[in-house]
């Protein structure tokens, strides 16, 4: 399955993002493969719909997950619709590499 | 003609100067544009003769054509499309009814419904000379411009037409506002008045439209108004003192040019400046 991470970064070693829809970047993490790869969160400047742009971009990644600080109600809604699980509760003192062990340790 | 009524700050006086002014310079229209809250049927008490729905337009998906491409949701500037695997999501409240998204659908499998978002009634004056009209957005709707620009299509361009607009200076202020012949900013002898009045003016000058200031609930003693109106150059149309017998008539719901009728001639002298200060403003090619 594939885990989204909200970063202030685009690595492993990145500081996670509390924000969900204005993250900097997506840190996809692959548990089968143990790829890892990150994306721009483009959704970070938006004016308006931060939420749903950002749940559109790891819907298209077919993200199954996602663990992040706090997510706003719109891309709530459209996360469960799509059927992807999310985590809250993510500190900013974390590592992305912390917050994967955390995911698949729960 | 079109006089719209602005403040900035909320509770100066700008419904009971555009109903007073409505009643004082009839044949008239009074407009009430703030559509969150519209009350200036509790003063004039209009017979109503006419009520519709107003409508936009919002986007549906037939999902037995769509084929989850995305594009709708890549193109939607507002980003309320969120489209899924087998699923396509609209946000009502982040949608603008702009039609992008079933214009550009490949497939045109995203049509357009019609969705109530407030209404508009019609009606006049029991034995005066004044139409009214008004608008009232639905609660937890969020374009309250969009309503202004429908009820302004209202407009009697042969009329005295007074547009009693919301509070503010944000987008429905503006739509309430802008392309109006003349605007009168109405403010209050104290520092909120002066500070919101100050913003208000910001927006009508950058607006381009002509204004003028009536201070309500005037007291002398709060010379900084008065001054900041005098090193401007605004002119001030009208002052009205703080009066008790109007503040107890206005809480039983009674305008006060019924209780000072005097206050009528003060409000078609108020009419007369404006005509005045647009009259100097028209180059002669312009006076028709």
């Amino acid at each position: 399955m594939i885990l989204a991470i909200t970063s202030t970064g685009p690595s492993a070693d990145s500081l996670v993002s509390e924000k969900f829809g204005r993250c900097s970047y997506f840190v996809l993490f692959n548990d089968q493969t143990k790829e890892i790869k990150s994306i721009v969160n483009s959704a970070e400047s938006m004016e308006h719909g931060a939420g749903p742009k950002a749940a559109q971009l790891i819907i298209n990644e077919n993200a199954e997950a996602v663990i992040t600080g706090a997510v706003g109600g719109n891309a709530e809604e459209a996360l469960k619709r799509a059927g992807i699980k999310v985590i809250i509760g993510l500190k900013s003192n974390m590592k992305v590499s912390e917050a994967i062990d955390f995911y698949f340790k729960r | 003609m079109i006089i719209s009524i602005a403040s900035g700050k909320g509770g100066t006086g700008k419904t009971t100067i555009s109903v007073n002014l409505a009643l004082s310079v009839q044949p008239s229209v009074y407009i009430d544009c703030d559509v969150e809250e519209p009350n200036g049927h509790i003063l004039l008490k209009p017979e109503i003769t006419s009520q519709k729905e107003i409508t936009k337009k919002m986007p549906a998906v037939d999902l037995n054509k769509c084929t989850f491409c995305g594009k709708c949701s890549e193109l939607c500037e507002f980003n309320a499309i969120v489209v899924m695997k087998s699923d396509v999501m609209f946000f009502e409240d982040l949608c603008h009814s702009c039609g992008v998204c079933s214009n550009f659908c490949p497939e045109r499998a995203i049509y357009e419904t019609e969705r109530s978002f407030g209404e508009i009634r019609k009606g006049h004056i029991k034995s005066e000379s004044v139409s009214f009209i008004d608008g009232t957005v639905k609660v937890g709707e969020m374009h309250g411009a969009q309503l202004i620009k429908h009820v302004r299509k209202e407009i009697k361009p042969d009329s005295i037409n007074i547009i009693d607009a919301p509070p503010g200076t944000s987008c429905s202020m503006v739509a309430a506002v802008n392309g109006t012949d003349f605007c009168i900013l109405v403010t209050e002898s104290t520092p909120f008045g002066l500070n919101d009045l100050k913003l208000a003016v910001q927006v009508v000058r950058s607006l381009g439209i002509p204004f003028g200031i009536i201070i309500n609930k005037y007291d002398e003693n709060f010379t900084e108004l008065d001054s900041y109106c005098s090193s401007g150059n605004i002119p001030v149309l009208l002052k009205i003192p703080f009066d008790r017998k109007i503040a107890e008539h206005y809480s039983r719901g009674i305008p006060p040019v019924q209780v000072r009728p005097e206050l009528k001639e003060d409000f078609r002298q108020v009419y007369k400046t404006v005509n005045s200060i647009m009259q100097a403003r028209c180059t002669p090619d312009e006076k028709r």
